[in-house]
């Protein structure tokens, strides 16, 4: 992890760092993102923008995934996505 | 009240727990005055084995265990920790293994990390050697930890440092949280000690002033502003200053289950504290059969056995009246409210205890070990 806040913008390219474990837990049915003393339970569009969060896609990618996905406007997708991922990313569950 | 039958797996999984603290050794080269072990500590010729741990990792992901700590004790003073650590990952369990670090080589915990180990927490004591040293009881410990700290950073490892806190470290809360920025922590753990097992023996000695504590969550605050995303602080204020009580394990029997070194599964590490307690062994049953069935975690589980204030108080579901082992210590029964709850009657004689023994400064460390006897003066 880097030693400075990331913003999260655009151009980041987000993904889950090396401590945060994203798997489906079978026995209760849902995702659950593990990391120690802590265990988040993204909702299921959390579940599908984290999945695209490789490293390697732009926020802007992945908004644009989204929307043709679940038909919606790009422009809305993205903000939200943004909020969500500085979210997480304050909270020490994603990096860039 | 939890009701399952094997082929019924809904039931089981929607009141499955979800960490498991494996505390596969009470041995340790530190001796901490607030182990949070037992006093009466379990010696090495009873543990477990190499096998008895592979197959309670199998049972504990079958349960829907999601979490693990490799505890102890010094969990690396077993030299199968390997073969351990595999096991859990290979049932799909979140690994974290708490260490004092100073027995691992860089090449081991190489190893550790190829078997698939999640994450490290490494405890530091204190920022000055000196102090820290005197209150591990372990000298050259403090380098020890530091060279530690650098090898999880080189192989990419995450690392949380905990620093347990007390009078003999409280006034440094700022210097250990810029120390865990440059170790490269991801997450500093600054629980306060919680004054059972050996801490209760030694609260005189380590207990700080309630000011003291709430500067500390004043620092804290700051620091989370300023750290956010770079790194995440836990803080637990002693329950003696606080105002309502922990929901201890998140509710008992309810997530959480504590393996001793030679089995006993237990609802919370102190359980063993509450006297007439009777614990089942991963040795003699499956561990599902122990989370569903035995009476220790059948005793306190959920909330319609708590008497008042409990009974008719509006945050019932939310703490679920506090811990079971305080309760215990300070009322002679378990199954009372934790009396580090405002509405408990025995709140305030808990309070004053704490203001008073705040102000001692002559007292002795009784240090952790397998003899109880006072060593020396900090």
């Amino acid at each position: 992890m880097s030693r400075e806040r990331l913003i999260v913008v655009a151009e980041t390219t987000p993904k889950l760092p090396r401590f945060v474990k994203m798997r489906h837990d079978k026995g209760r049915d849902r995702w659950i993102m593990l990391a120690p003393e802590r265990i988040l339970t993204p909702d299921e569009i959390a579940v599908e923008v984290l999945k695209l969060c490789d490293g390697e896609r732009t926020v802007t990618a992945i908004a644009s995934e989204m929307a043709q996905t679940y038909k919606a406007p790009v422009e809305v997708i993205e903000k939200d996505i943004i909020t969500m991922l500085q979210g997480l990313s304050d909270k020490g569950f994603l990096t860039s | 009240m939890i009701e399952a039958q094997e082929q019924n797996a809904d039931v089981i999984c929607a009141t499955a727990p979800m960490g498991l603290l494996a505390e596969l050794t009470h041995r340790c080269p530190l001796q901490c005055p607030y182990c949070s072990n037992p006093v009466d500590l379990e010696r090495a010729s009873g543990e477990l084995s190499t096998e008895d741990w592979v197959r309670v990792f199998k049972e504990a992901g079958d349960l829907g265990i999601l979490q693990t700590h490799l505890s102890g004790g010094e969990p690396t003073v077993r030299k199968d920790l390997e073969q351990i650590t595999k096991a859990a990952v290979e049932a799909g369990i979140y690994t974290n293994l708490i260490t004092a670090g100073v027995l691992l080589s860089k090449e081991r915990l190489e190893g550790l990390r190829d078997v698939g180990l999640d994450h490290v927490q490494l405890s530091i004591q204190h920022v000055d050697a000196k102090l820290a040293d005197k209150i591990s009881g372990f000298k050259g410990g403090y380098s020890k930890k530091l060279e530690l700290a650098k090898w999880v950073k080189e192989l990419d490892l995450p690392l949380t440092v905990n620093s347990p806190m007390h009078r003999h470290n409280v006034e440094y809360l700022e210097e250990i949280i810029e120390f865990a920025v440059r170790l490269g922590a991801e997450r500093l753990e600054v629980a306060h000690i919680q004054y059972y097992g050996w801490a209760f023996d030694n609260r005189t000695a380590l207990i700080p002033t309630k000011e003291q504590v709430y500067r500390n969550a004043d620092i804290v605050d700051e620091a989370r502003e300023r750290l956010k995303g770079i790194m995440s602080i836990d803080f637990v204020v002693p329950d003696y200053y606080a105002v309502r009580p922990k929901p201890c394990m998140g509710g008992w029997g309810s997530q959480f289950i504590t393996i001793s070194p030679t089995g006993k599964v237990l609802p919370c590490h102190a359980a063993a504290s509450i006297k007439g307690m009777e614990f089942d062994n991963v040795k003699d049953k499956h561990l599902r059969d122990i989370w569903l069935h035995s009476s220790a975690f059948e005793k306190y589980r959920g909330t319609d056995y708590l008497p008042d204030p409990c009974k008719s108080c509006e945050f019932r579901e939310v703490d679920f009246g506090g811990c079971r082992c305080q309760a215990f210590m300070f009322t002679g029964d378990a199954a009372n409210t934790d009396p580090a709850c405002a509405k408990s009657p025995h709140h305030k004689d808990l309070l004053a205890i704490a203001e008073q023994e705040s102000q001692r400064e002559d007292k002795e460390f009784i240090y952790r070990k397998f003899t109880k006897t006072p060593v020396t003066t900090i």
